[in-house]
């Protein structure tokens, strides 16, 4: 986790951010900077309980003296950086790192702001050629239990849940990245069924993905049949009563049923992770 | 560590020897958690952890491939995640995951130096003699293909040259390599870091020391870890690997890092296509480069060295084991070096076929058990290195530069070359030249110079245009014979010596099927981590299959451009970041008109 110290005050750094001096605290990121300031930054692979991987780059930013844009969301600060977060080349690699995510990967069922700021960058997936001519991760979903789906072609490869199945939250380690280059995908050992793997049902995996690559069985199922409607549904908050922990849970309902339970990922018990009761048992609940 | 999740399968009898083989010299698992690293993340398992590449190696020579039930077994004795390790077995092209179809395969470079020399049509006629035939990326043998690797369960693996059906076969019924090359510059007095080259026995520790052997490491231990850094930093002596980097510079960097452990790292995973010299040089004076890491590794106050090459090599790996083992008994490497009271040995790591392994911060991971991804820089490996701690890792070239430099000074060695580019370098000369093969110059000369010295071009040829630098480098016209190779002309050009390849092509060659191959390997070697690279090669390489299938060039410019520039300015390390620079060259030169 990103973790700073709370209560022990840091020492200002000043900046250059798009032209504009600014004071930060030392040891923020550049994206930490960018938030203070109110600079809207794409991210897809960074989050704020889990540590930065870097992988996706669609944060890039370009700084004075650097030969290559860096990843905001994992560069600290330093006094007297000169930072550009809309220049011709920061705009073009971000439109860039969305035309070819979304020419491979199926996004439509992205978190909003996903979709958003593939929106504002003006990213053109098709213009990579048609979808049965070029290389995708087309392939069937994975539903292996009643609980959750894996839908690997909707994966844009943010090890985002492999970081939370393991050191991030879970320890549990069910999965990995597996295979090389384009053939590199998130997988258990030889491919086994979530059944067989190390997999406790947690659920923090589902939390963090931004793609809807994984989802719940209800939510996958009610989006088959056409149901699912995220504007009829109605978010509750309630402390999970399975044990003394007291993590805080979200019960998003539509039409008075639960369809998914997450938790606040800047709850101080939680960080948005909870285990297989407060995620699933509402399931034996209401069945 | 917390409680793990095994599978049910049981290894075989011969996968647990293997692996508890590897394991056996290293007592009950201990497992500590490293600190988290501030930029890469991942808390990291030490002590047995790094073992896994190892244990994957012996189970895929046991069984000819990695079984279930032998990661199984291997997950259990290191501690390791199944997952996790699976993760790390497919990572690498020369492990396999499924049932073996035949005992022997035989890998067969199709790459841009040996397609020239028919190794499409060679696959065909191995397969067609009944062989199990993979292709693969150039195997470091350009000088003189096609050339083969064939791997063999329960056995040593194979190298083949100048291979035919024929060849292939005798080989596998002997069991023997071809043997090693004979230097094209054989004899010849101005020899620096060649001199030694088939004239001394490989195989020989005394023959080493009556050819002026250790005498360097001598001199270093007698002048004490400063003064070799400073005379390394007074050569000008710059790093062979690709980055030109100021050795001293890294040198003094890790020194300065007083009571943390340190390590000595040496790059022998030469995967970049066209390169073959720091074969020749390990093939053929094995000990140097073990003086030279010990040299180097006293200096900055490492007490572990580790020396890692491509798992293409199997006659070199075999030469500088046995170096190591040599050196180790003469007590040469071990806790009193050569009696100086110094500590030092070496361990040597051999890679499974990934290119991306030779960039630094992806070698570190492999050797740590990880998965071959490069970290993000900063930090970098000074202070932040194998294991997280101050590394300095050098190319095979570099350090054996520093032989002669702590033989007859800094000073003396900054004679050779131009002032901004000191010493020899060493030319990896193939493709349409009478005599490919390594040579060794001074910079400055030029890149014609380096052709007539390599015979000249193949008679009733023509330069249509010659790659400077390998894959990641450029392609030049003829217009640029003229060019001097140093490092300050080549920069001014905007061009890179790289890993030192001259590759020369001819009109006769297919010039966009090459740049498409090349194209087809930053896909293939793509590490698979960020975005720019993993889906931009591969965008970049249909674009290239479009134009050879007639597509026209100015329908494709601007998504060329787009790839080109996303690639180069977000990818996380160097292959992304040159993954579309020899296409570029060739687009500027002209190469990829008239597709067909
Ligand atoms: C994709 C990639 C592959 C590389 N492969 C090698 C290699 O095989 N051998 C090598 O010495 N350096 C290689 N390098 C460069 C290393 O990262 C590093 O700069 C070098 O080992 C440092 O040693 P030097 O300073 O002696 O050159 C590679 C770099 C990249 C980006
Ligand atoms: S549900 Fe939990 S244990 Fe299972 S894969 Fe997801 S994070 Fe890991
Ligand atoms: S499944 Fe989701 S969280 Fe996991 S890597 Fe893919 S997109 Fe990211
Ligand atoms: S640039 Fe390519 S090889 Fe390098 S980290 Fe990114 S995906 Fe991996
Ligand atoms: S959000 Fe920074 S690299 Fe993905
Ligand atoms: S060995 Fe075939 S191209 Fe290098």
């Amino acid at each position: 986790m990103n973790g700073t110290p709370v209560g022990t005050p840091r020492p200002l750094v000043g900046i250059t951010l798009d032209g504009k001096a600014v004071k930060v605290p030392e040891g923020s990121t550049i994206l930490d900077a960018c938030r203070r300031e109110g600079v809207d930054t794409p991210t897809l692979c960074w989050a704020e309980n889990l540590t930065p991987v870097n992988v996706c780059r669609v944060c890039v930013v370009e700084v004075e003296g650097s030969r290559v844009l860096v990843p905001s969301c994992s560069r600290p600060v330093e006094e007297g950086m000169v930072v550009g977060t809309d220049t011709e080349r920061v705009r073009t690699s971000r439109r860039m790192v969305f035309e070819l995510l979304a020419s491979s990967v199926r996004m439509d069922r992205s978190d909003a702001d996903v979709l958003d700021w593939m929106d504002h960058y003006g990213a053109r997936p098709e213009r990579m050629g048609a979808r049965d001519e070029i290389a995708t991760v087309a392939q069937p979903v994975k539903v292996q239990d009643d609980l959750y789906v894996r839908d690997y072609e909707r994966c844009i490869l943010c090890y985002k849940c492999v970081e939370a199945c393991g050191d991030d939250a879970q320890h549990t380690y069910a999965i990995a990245t597996a295979g090389r280059g384009f053939d590199a995908h998130i997988s258990t050992e030889f491919d086994v069924t979530l059944p067989d793997s190390a997999c406790v049902y947690c659920g923090n995996c589902i939390g963090v993905c931004p793609t809807g690559a994984l989802v719940f069985k209800t939510e996958h199922d009610m989006r088959e049949e056409g149901t699912w409607d995220e504007s009829a549904q109605e978010v509750t908050t309630t402390v999970c009563g399975f044990c003394g922990v007291g993590c805080n849970l979200e019960l998003h309902t539509q039409d008075d049923r639960i369809v998914k339970v997450t938790s606040p990922a800047d709850h101080s018990v939680t960080h948005g992770h909870l285990c297989i009761k407060g995620r699933f048992g509402w399931q034996h609940a209401q069945s | 560590m917390p409680d793990l999740h095994f599978g049910g399968a049981e290894p075989t009898v011969a996968e647990r020897a293997a692996v508890d083989a590897v394991v056996a010299d290293v007592g009950p698992a201990i497992v500590e958690m490293t600190e988290r690293l501030v930029y890469a993340g991942r808390t990291r398992a030490v002590e047995r952890r790094h073992l896994l590449l190892p244990a994957l190696h012996a189970l895929q020579r046991a069984a000819g491939w990695i079984s279930p039930g032998g990661l199984d077994h291997a997950c259990r004795v290191l501690e390791v995640p199944p997952a996790e390790a699976y993760g790390v077995a497919t990572f690498y092209h020369l492990f396999t995951h499924e049932p073996p179809e035949a005992a022997d395969v035989v890998h067969v470079c199709d790459d841009i130096a040996c397609r020239p020399l028919g190794a499409v049509d060679l696959m065909a006629d191995l397969r067609a003699a009944g062989h199990h035939v993979r292709p693969s990326p150039c195997l470091g043998q350009c000088e003189r293909g096609p050339a083969v690797l064939v791997q063999r369960t329960g056995g040593d693996d194979l190298t083949v040259t100048s291979a035919g059906v024929a060849e292939v076969s005798v080989a596998i019924d002997r069991g023997t390599s071809t043997a090693s090359v004979v230097l094209p510059q054989a004899g010849s007095t101005d020899l620096c870091l060649l001199a030694r080259i088939g004239v001394v026995d490989p195989t020989s520790l005394d023959d080493y020391l009556a050819h002026g052997g250790y005498r360097a490491l001598e001199a270093a231990l007698a002048m004490g870890g400063d003064r070799v850094i400073e005379e390394v930093a007074a050569s000008g002596l710059s790093g062979r690997g690709g980055a030109a980097f100021p050795t001293g510079v890294k040198w003094q960097a890790v020194a300065d890092q007083l009571g943390r452990p340190r390590h000595m790292v040496c790059n022998a995973d030469e995967s970049e296509p066209g390169t073959f010299k720091d074969r020749v040089v390990m093939e053929g004076d094995p000990f140097s480069l073990i003086e030279a890491m010990t040299v180097a590794g006293t200096a900055i106050g490492a007490e572990q060295g580790w020396l890692y090459i491509r798992g293409e090599y199997p006659v070199t790996t075999a030469r500088l084991a046995n170096a190591i083992a040599a050196a180790r008994s003469a007590g040469f490497l071990g806790d009193d070096v050569a009696g100086s009271g110094a500590r030092f040995d070496i361990l040597l790591r051999i890679g499974a076929g990934a290119y991306i392994c030779g960039e630094e911060t992806a070698l570190f991971n492999s050797i740590e058990g990880y998965r071959g991804e490069p970290r993000n820089k900063p930090p970098f490996p000074t202070t932040h290195g194998l294991f997280g701690e101050p590394t300095a890792i050098n190319n095979v070239e570099t350090l054996v530069n520093v032989l002669p430099i702590m033989l007859d000074g800094g000073a003396a060695y900054t004679a050779l070359g131009t002032e901004r580019s000191s010493g020899t370098r060493l030319f990896c000369v193939s493709g349409r030249v009478n005599a490919p093969g390594i040579y060794e110059h001074e910079f400055g000369i030029t890149l014609g110079g380096v052709i007539e010295a390599a015979g000249g071009v193949t008679d009733g040829t023509e330069v249509r245009s010659v790659l400077l630098g390998g894959a990641a480098g450029s392609f030049v016209g003829p217009d640029r014979l003229d060019l001097p190779l140093t490092l300050e002309d080549t920069r001014e050009a905007g061009l890179s010596l790289g890993s030192g390849v001259v590759m020369v092509f001819g009109h006769e060659d297919d010039m966009v099927d090459t740049v498409r191959r090349i194209a087809e390997f930053f896909r293939d070697e793509s590490c698979g981590q960020c975005v720019p690279c993993r889906v931009g090669t591969v965008r970049q390489e249909e674009v290239l299959v479009r134009l050879r299938r007639g597509a026209t060039l100015d329908d494709e410019r601007e998504l060329l451009d787009d790839l080109g520039a996303v690639m180069r300015d977000a990818s996380i390390c160097g292959l992304g970041q040159t993954a579309a620079g020899a296409v570029r060259s060739a687009l500027d030169l002209g190469l990829l008109e008239g597709a067909r």
